[in-house]
This record gives structure tokens, sequence and C-alpha cells, in this order.
């Protein structure tokens, strides 16, 4: 056991439900050649060097493991597995107190060719702007005529690689933008790059003494830092988001004409076929029960907190989560035709409002490169007019371009959406794009989902300190053997209990009521009133009888997230409208928007009709935070301005939301709210300050006294200036890390639904 | 002159050098986990199987 192995529970035999089966890993594993597979899991809670060894060496002690290995920063384990074994690996971790992920790379081959090519290009300018710099200075200090010729051509030749290789990405992007009828900032750095190599080139040629090699590629340089950081981040947050996908069902096991069973991928699964659905498997499509009785929990798909009874006949929706019983099922739609699908198509309607926002820095050079462009312009005819020089005028105008290239505009937005998302990833809060931090900044309304949400969606014991020990006793070790949620909540509140064995008989299931076992010639039951009970009406809800004499009731809640409460009294405070939408019953929602202080609530509400709300209030200039993480949400968490998921929401949910948070805590929204607009108050400041040196800067250049070396140090200078600007919203970011730290003795994350 | 005949190629090599230090880092996988060859530095290797 390592010394930070989080999230350790109880060694049950249960608290692997959710593991993949073999057929899962068979799956997901991809073959390697010369008789080795590779699968991959996630692993959120590894963080230290113990957590590598302890990780590592247990898995390399198992049969069939070629090798294994951590990856720290993406939190993910590589196996590699002999052909045709599959070892207990997931088992062996939770033993350890690690939760794993089966992770699915299908859809990711591990490399990432942007992320790649932008390096590259970073080097090579690198390289290209140290040494064309050392040049330049040489010139600066005074050398002349042939030397300084000399120079010129070397840095000219070194230019050439930077320009083909750096340069590209913004040439093709700047290309990109012009064939749309559009104009976005690489447009002006793409004509200022360019003309300024060509101007220097002529003056090479022509032994001029002025050559702007130096201010081409060190603004290459400068801005690629800045895309490279930008891209960074986001690869990031992606694939610490899609690491966790985990809640879809990904196969299914389906009964053949002959009766024998087939593990096959969900999107195989056709209409009509049957398929056997076991304890704690989601159902993967939309489906009608042929045989067994069971409870289902529908939280991540109606948004209903408790479960509920189903039998033959009834039908469920793909992603209901089967709790106590074996079902038969019959698919009555494939895959994409599921209730999964037709929340795909709500999501599509409903994206419309977010089209329309438009990045700031989008705004700003839409402005600016036209203003920059025709000042160069304009400068151009001036001096030709005034000295009839055509030489002199183009060395102007292009020295006005090369002092107005958005330097510090390429490098003000991306620098401090990479520092704050930096901020938000230490408190486990994952952003998609920067284009949400702006948004979120301009909220005026937060609507939240209920269950799942505000709650965890795992019930809680709340009368544990009314029940007799050995009454206790009884119900912990009954409900051991069961996923049922009340079953669960019993568990937890007596992990000790639950733990000894031997004090009963064997204990059978029976689905839909509960369990029983006989004990010292007695028969106990723990289940529903009227099943348990020989006299009904004494009690309701979850009872332990013995011989149908009742002994105990057990009554349960939906716990509420860590800061719930407080999260919405702050957000209130600040004069938000705070709105909670569920489609759990009125009896449901009353409580708990009581509890967190929450006045306007609408329960019973359809996937569609928390659209048409977020609509509504859209209709009347409000912007909304939409906070939820079911399937029924996901559509709203479209719709809405700005939207944030849990990272145990349905994996629909976490990609319709443009902030994904780790923890448990709802304290995370308002963190995330200061921090958005923190960010925005300083990318203000940064444009501000962007415009006040173009101010000072572009009469220099109109009236032709920039030399390639003011505008050297004025662009550096401006460069500096904006980062260390943005580097104030780091501040204090090493005491909060700390405080983050001892925050996260709970385990990061994917607490709550019961049965993952 | 002349000393420039030399200096500025070894310049450029030394640079060069370095960049195709820095790629080859890059192609092996070196940047690929650096949390985790932080942290590896302080496991002790009788303690892993590796070769």
């Amino acid at each position: 056991m390592s010394c930070c192995a989080p999230g350790i529970e109880s060694a049950l035999d249960l608290d692997q439900a959710g593991a993949p089966s073999v057929d899962e890993i068979r799956l997901a594993s991809r073959p390697l050649g010369g008789g080795l597979s590779q699968v991959d899991f996630a692993v959120p809670g590894v963080h230290c060097a113990a957590c590598i060894r302890t990780v590592e060496a247990a898995l390399q002690k198992l049969p069939g493991v070629a090798g294994a290995r951590v990856n720290l920063s993406t939190k993910r384990v590589s196996v590699r597995l002999r052909e045709g074994e599959f070892p207990p690996l997931v088992a062996t971790l939770s033993g350890l107190g690690y939760e794993a992920h089966l992770f699915d790379r299908k859809n990711d081959n591990g490399k990432d060719p942007v992320l790649a090519e932008l390096i590259r290009a970073v080097a090579i300018a690198g390289f290209a702007a140290t040494n064309i710099m050392l040049l330049s200075v040489s010139v600066w200090s005074g050398a002349t005529d042939a030397t300084r010729d000399l120079f010129h051509w070397v840095s000219a030749l070194v230019a050439i690689p930077a320009l083909v290789f750096a340069g590209r990405i913004y040439f093709r992007s700047a290309w990109n933008a012009l064939s749309h009828g559009r104009m976005n900032m690489d447009v002006p750095i793409a004509v200022g790059i360019t003309l300024a190599y060509g101007l220097s080139l002529y003056e090479t040629i022509n032994h001029g003494p002025h050559a702007y090699f130096d201010a081409s590629v060190s603004l290459l340089f400068f801005l690629l830092i800045g895309r490279t950081l930008d891209h960074v981040m986001r690869e990031k947050a992606r694939t610490a988001v899609s690491g966790l996908r985990q809640l879809a069902a990904r196969g299914a096991n389906v009964v053949a004409c002959d009766g024998t069973l087939n593990y096959i991928p969900v999107e195989e699964i056709a209409k009509g076929d049957v398929i056997l659905v076991a304890p704690g498997e989601r159902v993967p499509v939309d489906a009608l029960i042929v045989k067994g009785a069971s409870e289902v929990d529908r939280s991540l798909v109606s948004g209903e907190s408790e479960p509920e009874a189903v039998d033959r006949g009834t039908m469920l929706q793909a992603g209901t989560l089967n709790l106590t019983g074996a079902l038969t099922v019959q698919a009555t739609a494939a895959a994409q035709d599921s209730f999964l699908a037709e929340m795909v198509r709500l999501m599509e309607a409903a994206e419309g409002g977010r089209a329309l926002y438009r990045r700031i820095a989008d705004r700003a050079s839409a402005l600016y490169a036209p203003v920059v462009h025709l000042t160069a312009l304009l400068t151009f005819i001036g001096w030709l007019i005034v000295s009839g020089d055509w030489h002199r005028a183009i060395t102007i105008a292009i020295a006005v371009l090369i002092i107005t290239c958005p330097c510090a505009l390429g490098l003000a937005v991306p620098i401090v959406q990479v520092v704050a998302a930096r901020r938000l990833f230490e408190r486990g809060i994952m952003i998609k794009d920067g284009s949400a931090m702006e948004r979120l900044a301009g909220i005026d309304t937060v609507v939240f989902d209920k269950t799942g949400t505000l709650t965890l969606g795992a019930l809680r014991l709340v009368n544990g300190d009314r029940i007799a020990s050995s009454d206790m006793a009884v119900a912990a070790q009954l409900a051991a053997h069961s996923r049922h949620p009340v079953a669960r909540a019993i568990v937890e509140a007596n992990p000790d209990l639950s733990l000894q064995s031997g004090l009963l008989g064997a204990v059978s299931e029976v689905p839909g009521f509960g369990l029983e076992t006989s004990m010292d010639g007695s028969v106990w039951r723990l289940g529903r009133a009227q099943w348990a009970l020989k006299v009904s009406g004494e009690a309701t809800g979850t009872v332990l009888t013995r011989d149908g004499v009742l002994r105990a009731s057990f009554v349960c809640e939906d716990r509420l997230r860590a800061g719930a409460a407080e999260t919405v009294a702050e957000l209130a405070g600040q004069g938000l409208t705070v709105e909670m939408l569920t489609g759990d019953h009125d009896a449901n929602a009353r409580p708990i928007a009581r509890q967190v202080g929450i006045d306007a609530y609408r329960s019973g509400m359809l996937p569609g009709e928390k659209v048409a709300r977020i609509a509504a209030f859209a209709d009347n200039g409000r912007r909304v935070l939409m906070v939820g993480d079911g399937l029924n949400d996901a559509p709203a968490l479209a719709a809405a301005h700005v939207s944030m998921a849990p990272a145990t929401a349905a994996d629909i949910g976490r990609n319709a939301a443009d902030f994904v948070f780790l923890r448990e805590s709802l304290v995370a929204i308002p963190f995330g709210l200061e921090i958005s607009r923190k960010a925005g108050r300083l990318i203000r400041q940064n444009l501000g300050f962007a415009i006040a040196y173009n101010f000072v800067a572009v009469p220099i250049a109109i009236f032709g006294y920039v030399t390639p070396l003011i505008a050297a140090i004025a662009m550096s200078l401006s460069s500096i200036i904006v980062i260390a600007n943005a580097m104030r919203l780091a501040g204090g970011s090493r005491a909060s890390g700390k405080e983050a730290v001892t925050s996260t003795a709970a385990p990061i994350g994917l607490i709550g639904r019961p049965a993952q | 002159m002349s000393n420039l005949v030399v200096l500025i190629p070894v310049a450029l090599l030394l640079g060069g050098a370095g960049l195709i230090a820095f790629l080859w880092a890059l192609r092996s996988g070196q940047y690929e986990d650096l949390d985790g060859s932080a942290a590896r530095i302080l496991i002790e290797d009788e303690h892993t199987d590796r070769a």
C-alpha cells in the first residue's frame, strides 16, 4: 500500500462491480506485434514517485504482463500483455487503492502531431533567432561594409529554414482565413514577416545598412511560444477529460440463436438482438425487458434520484444502470437510434447562441489588421508624395508594419489564458478553450441540475445512530452483498462491520425486493417493507426484519455535494440569478432546493424543456451558466452561454461542457468564475497596453526614425511587459497549490454514482 | 575578417548541434512525461524489475 493511495474502499468484491470484463479489455487492446498487445488505463489517482513504483511493480508481477509504464503527466498506465492473457489488472489496481478506467485509444494514437510540429517549429525558430540576433548585435555594434554584408547574408540564409518550417503555421492559417473571406491575427503576422524578410533581402543585395532579419525571425519565435503554450493547455485538458470515459457501455453480451453468448461492441448491436444485462452493467441501447426483474438507476438518464423497480415489459433507455437482478432485454433500437442519439440531435439543434460569440482576440484583430495595413499604405503614399523616393517610401512603410506587428497582441490573450488555465488545473478544473473563460466572466444567471450536480447522486444513511449496533451489524453484512444504493449507503456508514464475515449463512438477493439470509434458525430480511414484514403498514421504506418482525428501519437521503450551499450563497451574493432545473419529482426536488438555498426551481423537466428554459433566459438577454451532469442535461449544456460538468457526468455531458471539474466540491464554480474575471481584466489590460504602445511607436515609425535596433528593443520590451502582466495571475498560486494538496485527501472526483 | 570565417561556421554548427539534439530528444519520447521524469529520480533502482 502506498503512502498516498487514494480512495481506499472496503476490499469487498462488489467494489469492483464496474471493473471492465476480460471481453472489454480484449476489445480495447491493440496488437503490438511480436505476440504482444497493449492496453491503456486512466488512473486518476497516481501523483507521486511512490505511486509510480507501487503501480508498476504490482502490475509487472502479474502473469502475462510483459511490461507496465505509468505516465504521470497524463495519469495513464500502459500495460503490455502477452497475446491471449488477461490478468486481473483493474482488480489489482483497485486492491492497491487506485481506481482505474479502461482507456479507449481507438480515437487517439497517443501522439499529438500538431504539438510535435509546433515544438519543432519553436526549436527551429529559436535556433535561427538566437544566431541572427548574435549577428545583428555585431552589425549594431559597428560592423560595416563587407563584414556587414557577410553578416546580412548569413542571417538571410539562417532565416530561410525558420520561415519555411516555422512560418508555415502562420501562412497556412492566414491563407485559410483569407480564402474564407475572414481576417485573423495571423494575417498581419504573415504579411509582416514576409515583407520584412523581402525588404531585408533587397537591402542585403544592394549593400544597404538596415536589415530586419532578426525582427522577422524573433517575432516568429515569440509568437510560436505563445501558440505552443496555448495548444499544450488545451491538449492537457482534453486528454484528462477523455481519460475518464467510462459510463457509456462499450460492449454487451448478446445471446445468439443457439443460446451462446457473444460479447460484441455497442455499435454492432442491431434492433431485435437479445442482450444479457448483469447487475452493475449499463443498458447499452434502448431495450425492452423480456425476462427477469430488477431495480434500475435512471439518474443519469432522467435525473430521478431513486431506484425504480422494473420487470418484464418495462422499456429501458440506453445508459440506465441495472442494480440488483440479471435482466434479459431485447434491443428496440440500434445504438445510433437510441436515447443517446436523440440527445445528440437535441444538442446540435441547441448549439446556436454559442456560435455567435466571438473571442475578444478575434474582435480585436478584426479591427486591428485593417487599421495597421491602412496606416502602412498611407505612410507609403505620404512618403512617395513628399520625397518621390520609391525605395524610401517602401522601407518606411514596412518599418511601420514591423513595429506594429501584433507581437504583444498575439501573446496578450493566449499567455493570460495559459496562466489562468494552469491555476484552474491546479484546482482540478479542466477548460476546453480560451473563449469559455471569456464567456464565463460575463454570466449573470446560473442554472443547476439536481441529481449528480447539486447532490452526489449517492444515498447516505441519516438515522444510523438510532439503530441498535447488533442489528446494524447484520444489516451491514447483508447489505455488502448488494449493489442497491440503499444497501451501499448502509455499508458505507459501517465500513468496519461489513468486513467481518462468517456471522451469516448464505445470502440470497430477491431482485426488486431485498436480501435474505438465515442465522440462528431465524430468517433475516433487509429490503422493502411490504416484502420483509409479516404485518404490513408497520413501517415503510427499507427495513431489517427477523422472521417478519421489524428490527430497524433505514432512512436514506441523497447527499449534497460538498460546498453546495456555500456556492449557491456566494453566487447569489454576487448578484447572480440562481435556478435549479431537475427531471426528478417535486417531492425530491423541494428539500434539496431548500437545503442549498435556491428559491427558484422547476421539477419534472424533460431534456427539451430544460433547453427551452435556457432559451427563454437567453431571449431576455441573460447569459446563462449551466451546471449539469446527466445525459438529459447534455442539450441544456450545449444550449447555455457557457457550461460546467462534474467529472462524474455522462460522456456526452462532459463533451458538451466547457469546463469539467474533477473534485467533489462545487466550490470549483465560484473559483472558476473568479479566475475567469481576473483573466478577463488582464486580457483587457494587455490589449490596452498594446494599443498604447502603438500610439507611441507608430508615429516614430511613420516619420522614418525606426532602425532595426529600435524595432528589436520595442518588440521584445512589449512582449516582456505583456508576459509579466499575465504572470500576476499566477501570483499566490504556490500558496493555493498547498491548499489544494491538503484538500485532495479525499479522492479526486468520481466519488458518487453507485456501481460505476 | 579571417577569424570570422572560422567563428561563424563554428557558432552555427554548435547551435545546429543543440537543435539536432533537441529534435532527437523530442522524437525519442523524452518530453512525453515531464512530471513522471521528475518523480522517477526518487525511485530506488533495486526495487524495480526493469533491467
